[in-house]
């Protein structure tokens, strides 16, 4: 279309205000916390690449050269962890399992069942307290509690001979059961903020049915719930999985061979010599493994989960 | 089946004849009352609820009073005394770790606030790939602080962190930001910003998407700028998520514990970072002061009661509970 009389000037007069100024700048910031979100953890996965001495020699988020790149940091970590991932894994998913459904059935009787509505909000107030205290309240009984009173290195004994089980192995037990507990509350606040949203004309419907209420628990509301269960186990898995401070207080060493993954990797890769960069980075990917599969695959819930969390 | 009553207390008048009758029928409506048959599905979980959370604060309660420590002797309940609160008044520690927790409640709460709102306003205009954006800014928390604490530790490195050497690219540093007592509060208060403005932002986005589109047009056509328009309709509106956020937020910096033991290793953290939330375990984990930690833990849940008993009734007030 351009003519050639048109000088150069004029030409990139005629593009410029098709660029729209606001667009670009907005793209920029974007782009900016884009680089600061992604940064810390980007330099760590490249260093986790990076044999020891690259480490030191080379920009930390820039990727290893052929002579700088490993893959032993992520072998020696995966060993390392290996017993930790396990015992996460083995509490975490019941604990998880056990807080959504004793978190459904609580929000289920405080909402969609009307008795008391002043005793019924006396009692979510109860609840709502119990997400929000500080764990740091609670700990000195806890431990009390499970290591003194209960006794429970000695708890699951009758099962010593079970090959995989060691006496220690207890602890996890007691940690398994201390997350129920504390997850109940914001278990019930999620399902709770869900079954509010329900229409009630449906059970309604049921109860002059006649159906009782087991029975509209089991037929209508635990079928509804399918899409807040999803939401509510994967929030839940994460932050039971993430969880330090109740593993640190009941399993109490990294060296235990009940100790979680958080327990194990925060002792791994420092020794008198100094911290080992590029062993810490890829234990530290190591560990974060299961919640970054479920992040990547289910982020939306993940979201939507954090997002009712108060 | 179930007839629903909420109570008995409609049940008809009686006459003295029939009241054995009547005692049993209303034993027998009160039984298939919407009460009892719901009970077991709320009064379950409520009850190990409830022992977990007000029976350990009960119980830890009762510890403070006494002089339990060390391993493995029961405490001793019988002449409880405040003698360990009086204590923690006159600890030095005490004094500085409730400064520390202030200052990082805060300034951590501040600032990821602000930037929590910025990014959703951000991410409320059109943008491309707004999705994978939200994923990425939000990823930092679906890690735990065990895992970003090795992050930052390296981030922080005094020879070879990204941090020092980005600096180095405009000639300042290297500052040694974990090493150094000045700057290691504000290092840690910078990276726990970074873990937690994507949760802010996912707050305050669920509540613009909330707001009515026609306001934003209202007040274009009426000539406002886009500046404008949201610093005089839309963030007076975000009261409510901001109350929302602020409140998790401030809870959170008050018991933050796992980040700065990750960070360091150990139940002694650089004094300049020492808070409430680390004394506490400290005490009672490391130490085996039991009741003396059992009367920080008692101060730190009053200090978070002081945020969510006007926090709830806030909530009961907008009619949000």
């Amino acid at each position: 279309m351009s003519k050639p009389t048109h000088s150069r000037a004029e030409s990139i007069a005629r593009i410029l205000p098709a660029l729209n100024y606001r667009k670009i700048g907005l793209a920029f910031v974007v782009m900016f916390f884009f680089a600061f979100f992604i940064s810390p953890i980007w330099t760590g996965f490249v260093t986790a690449f990076k044999t020891t001495g690259a480490v030191t020699s080379t920009t930390p988020f820039i990727p290893p050269g052929l002579d700088g790149f490993t893959l032993e940091k992520w072998s020696t970590a995966f060993d390392y962890l290996s017993r930790g991932m396990v015992n996460s894994l083995v509490m975490s998913v019941p604990s998880t399992i056990a807080s959504v459904f004793l978190g459904s059935i609580a929000a289920y009787g405080l909402t969609l069942v009307d008795w008391n509505e002043r005793l019924q909000f006396s009692i979510l107030v109860l609840f709502l307290v119990g997400i929000f205290i500080p764990y740091q309240a609670v700990l000195v009984p806890l431990s009390d509690f499970w290591i003194n009173i209960v006794g429970v290195d000695g708890l699951l004994e009758p099962l010593g001979n079970l090959p995989f089980f060691t006496a220690r192995h207890s602890r996890l037990f007691a940690v398994t059961v201390t997350h129920v507990v504390y997850a109940i509350p914001i278990c019930m606040l999620l399902f709770r903020g869900y079954y509010m949203s329900l229409s009630d004309e449906l059970i309604e419907a049921a109860k002059i049915d006649g159906a009782s209420i087991t029975s509209i628990y089991r037929r209508i509301v635990l079928p509804l719930s399918k899409p807040m269960i999803g939401v509510v186990f994967i929030y839940q898995f994460t932050m039971i999985w993430n969880e330090f401070l109740f593993s640190l207080t009941l399993i109490g060493s990294s060296s235990s061979p009940a100790a979680t993954v958080t327990l194990v990797l925060s002792g791994l890769g420092s020794d008198l010599t100094g911290v080992d960069f590029g062993l810490r980075m890829a234990g530290a990917f190591v560990a974060a493994l299961p919640t970054l599969i479920i992040y990547v695959l289910f982020a939306e819930q993940f979201a939507e989960g954090l997002a009712s969390d108060r | 089946m179930a007839r629903s009553e909420d109570t008995v207390a409609g049940s008809p008048p009686v006459s003295a004849s029939t009241t054995s009758e009547d005692w049993r029928d209303r034993l027998h409506r009160f039984s298939k009352s919407d009460f009892v048959r719901s009970f077991p599905y709320w009064f379950i979980p409520f009850s190990i609820m409830g022992l977990g959370v007000y029976g350990g604060i009960g119980w830890n309660t009762l510890i403070s009073l006494t002089d339990y420590e060390g391993f493995r002797e029961r405490p001793d309940f019988t002449s409880p005394d405040l003698e360990m609160y009086a204590q923690a008044l006159q600890d030095p520690a005490v004094i500085v770790t409730t400064k520390n927790t202030f200052i990082l409640m805060i300034v951590f709460t501040t600032v990821t606030m602000l930037l929590g709102l910025f990014l959703a306003i951000l991410l409320d205009r059109e943008i491309r790939f707004k999705e994978k954006i939200q994923t990425i800014y939000l990823l930092p928390m679906a890690l735990s602080f065990v895992v970003t604490a090795q992050f930052w530790l390296w981030m922080y490195n005094v020879n070879n962190g990204l941090v020092n050497v980005l600096l180095g690219v405009f000639g300042l540093g290297p500052y040694n930001w974990i090493g150094n007592p000045d700057l290691v509060l504000g290092s840690v208060i910078f990276a726990l910003i970074w873990q937690f403005s994507g949760y802010a932002m996912v707050v305050f986005l669920a509540g613009l998407q909330s707001l009515p589109d026609d306001q934003f047009e209202a007040a274009r056509v009426d000539g406002a700028s886009t500046f404008k328009t949201y610093w005089r309709v839309i963030i007076p509106q975000l009261k409510s998520s901001s109350v929302s956020a602020a409140v998790i937020l401030l809870i959170f910096a008050l018991k933050a514990f796992t980040f700065l033991y990750s960070m360091f290793g150990q139940y002694r953290v650089p004094q300049a970072t020492d808070i409430l939330a680390t004394l506490m375990v400290r005490e009672a984990f490391q130490l085996q002061n039991w009741a003396y930690s059992a009367a920080i833990a008692t101060i730190l849940l009053v200090m978070s009661l002081a945020i969510i008993a006007p926090y709830l009734h806030y909530q009961h007030k907008q009619g949000s509970l």
